[in-house]
């Protein structure tokens, strides 16, 4: 929430405390009900159910099938995060360089997948993976392979469809970063004499770091909850922590379990947001559409 | 020379690298469509032929229907709701004196931070007891809770842009403050308010995670269904409706940008009038 007007502007009349908060009042109802209320009655199951306790969370962590599931976790999110970083950083700099058609072009690559069902996206990547799908058809029919290779439900596919359907989140944020940089710095670096990888060094990333920082927050932070692709994508042999929680909800009916493991998870991404509070501008994503 | 010849190497890898990104972007999801005209069984690219019968088949099946039906209600009760819940809130924020505003604004991005997968279980457990769980309250209530950071963070955009001035002078010159919000400051906000009420609509439409908890066998959003069809059969059904929620997205995008457009257009002629 940046650029306030300045507060004499808005002198004058501005609502009293009574009719703000009678303003805010639909919104904090529906929160409390709808977000408040549920996570603080799973948290509480997690921790007071049958008595106090911290066995669910001990839990979580002396099983070592519970703990591989979470060191997947982190793994395949950093993983998509180290990729998605690599894919968006030319596509944002020639965006930032670019202007009308071309700019247009290139924005509307990035927000028709952002604003695409992840669904859809997620069974792309199926039909594509999958054992006689169009990949291994392609491959086949190229000659390179003799069976179909087992591409679907592989580490490699999660990171790869996650990667996909996260890259406008991290493109965005680079974008607008490198965006505000101005052409004349780089040519002023050139002028002086610095190589292309100095320029970069030197000037292009130090200030492009505030947006790649925000892009691979918001990725990595999305990446540790996602259910939907990890879910499909990786089947049952690629377990990540959300379709963990959610074997844990529907097939086993351990609520306290299941609340522990989304503690441990809502501890990891507070944790994180905390750390990095000012990398979190959710306002890129919407002003840029 | 061979520096500025390097440069132009560099630039030309720099252009093709991205327009590379662009592809991965677009074509799984492109590629869907040709294969969703296939005639056969399983999904072929290329197609074998030209068929529209899984179209067919997705209008004749009364699941399909009633679940796209219900999406639909879903999203446009959650659109409203959002967008009118959200601007309240941005008007209490930019424009009021609100009690405890760092507590709202955490509470405004909490949705964004806390993984969906948290919050589809954790309403799972208390829309249970409700017995919200599979009903249209239910759905609205989670999908506009769910909409409404990114509804307020546009509506607050379109309030930092406007000229406050505009409604100084309508309060010096005798509106209240209601009247002064509903004949400046809403038309002028109108054209963030038109993109809000989309963005949310689409989040509603698509979401998927809360949707798979707290649907039931009856009620189920489209998104639940598809998944469901996805986990247990691929069958070419999907790719018909995987085409068509594209071609909505790719739709409702172009309309918002050009609602937009005009409303700003709008906007812009009825202050030079008034000059």
């Amino acid at each position: 929430m940046s650029q306030r007007p300045p507060r004499f502007l808005l002198g004058g009349r501005r609502y009293s405390p009574a009719a703000s908060l009678l303003l805010a009042a639909p919104f904090l109802l529906l929160v409390a009900v709808v977000f408040v209320l549920p996570l603080a009655t799973l948290l509480h199951e997690s921790l007071f159910v049958p008595g106090p306790t911290m066995a669910h969370y001990a839990r979580a962590f002396d099983e070592p099938v519970y703990l591989r599931v979470m060191l997947r976790t982190v793994r395949i999110a950093v993983f998509v995060t180290v990729l998605a970083l690599l894919l968006a950083w030319p596509l944002a700099w020639v965006m930032s360089r670019s202007r009308g058609l071309g700019l247009a072009l290139l924005a509307a690559a990035v927000l028709l997948p952002l604003w695409t069902s992840v669904l859809v996206r997620t069974y792309a990547w199926m039909v594509l993976l999958q054992r006689n799908g169009v990949v291994n058809q392609l491959l086949e029919r190229a000659g390179l392979i003799d069976e179909p290779m087992r591409l679907l439900y592989t580490e490699g596919a999660v990171v790869l469809a996650m990667a996909h359907v996260l890259l406008p989140f991290m493109v965005l944020p680079i974008y607008s970063a490198l965006k505000g940089i101005p052409e004349d710095y780089t040519r002023a670096a050139q002028m002086l004499g610095a190589s292309a990888w100095a320029t970069f060094r030197e000037v292009i990333w130090p200030l492009a770091l505030p947006g790649v920082t925000s892009g691979c927050l918001m990725v990595f932070l999305l990446a540790l909850g996602f259910f939907v692709t990890p879910a499909l994508v990786g089947g049952p042999q690629q377990m990540m922590i959300a379709t963990l929680v959610s074997q844990q909800v529907r097939e086993m009916l351990d609520w306290p379990f299941a609340g522990a493991l989304v503690g441990i998870l809502l501890g990891f991404v507070l944790v994180l947001t905390l750390v990095f509070k000012r990398a979190v501008r959710l306002d890129r994503f919407v002003g840029s559409a | 020379m061979s520096a500025v010849r390097g440069n132009r190497a560099g630039r030309m890898a720099l252009n093709a690298a991205a327009y590379a990104v662009t592809v991965f972007l677009l074509l799984p999801t492109l590629i869907i469509a040709p294969m969703s005209v296939g005639p056969e069984r399983y999904l072929r690219f290329p197609p074998a032929g030209f068929s529209t019968r899984w179209y067919t088949e997705y209008f004749q099946d009364e699941e399909w229907v009633r679940a796209t039906l219900f999406s639909l209600e879903a999203g446009v009760i959650a659109a409203v709701c959002a967008t009118v819940v959200g601007t309240m809130l941005a008007l209490a924020l930019v424009r009021g004196r609100l009690p405890g505003k760092g507590l709202v604004e955490l509470l405004v991005i909490g949705p964004v931070i806390v993984p969906h997968i948290a919050l589809a279980v954790a309403m799972f457990l208390v829309f249970e007891q409700l017995r919200l769980t599979g009903s249209l309250l239910g759905f609205a209530m989670a999908h506009t809770v769910l909409a409404l950071p990114f509804v307020v963070f546009t509506v607050l955009a379109a309030l930092y842009r406007f000229d406050v001035e505009l409604e100084r002078a309508a309060l010096s010159c005798g509106a209240g403050s209601f009247r002064t919000f509903r004949y400046v400051t809403l038309p002028l906000i109108a054209p963030g308010l038109v993109s809000a009420a989309l963005f949310a609509f689409i989040i509603s439409f698509d979401e998927a995670v809360v949707s798979f908890f707290i649907s039931d066998l009856d009620r189920k959003t489209l998104p639940r269904k598809m998944f469901e069809d996805i986990d247990y059969n691929i069958s070419p059904t999907l790719a018909a409706v995987a085409t068509m929620l594209t071609a909505l997205t790719i739709a409702a995008l172009l309309l918002g940008y050009l609602l937009k457009r005009g409303l700003e257009r709008r906007a812009r002629a009825t202050a030079a009038q008034e000059d």
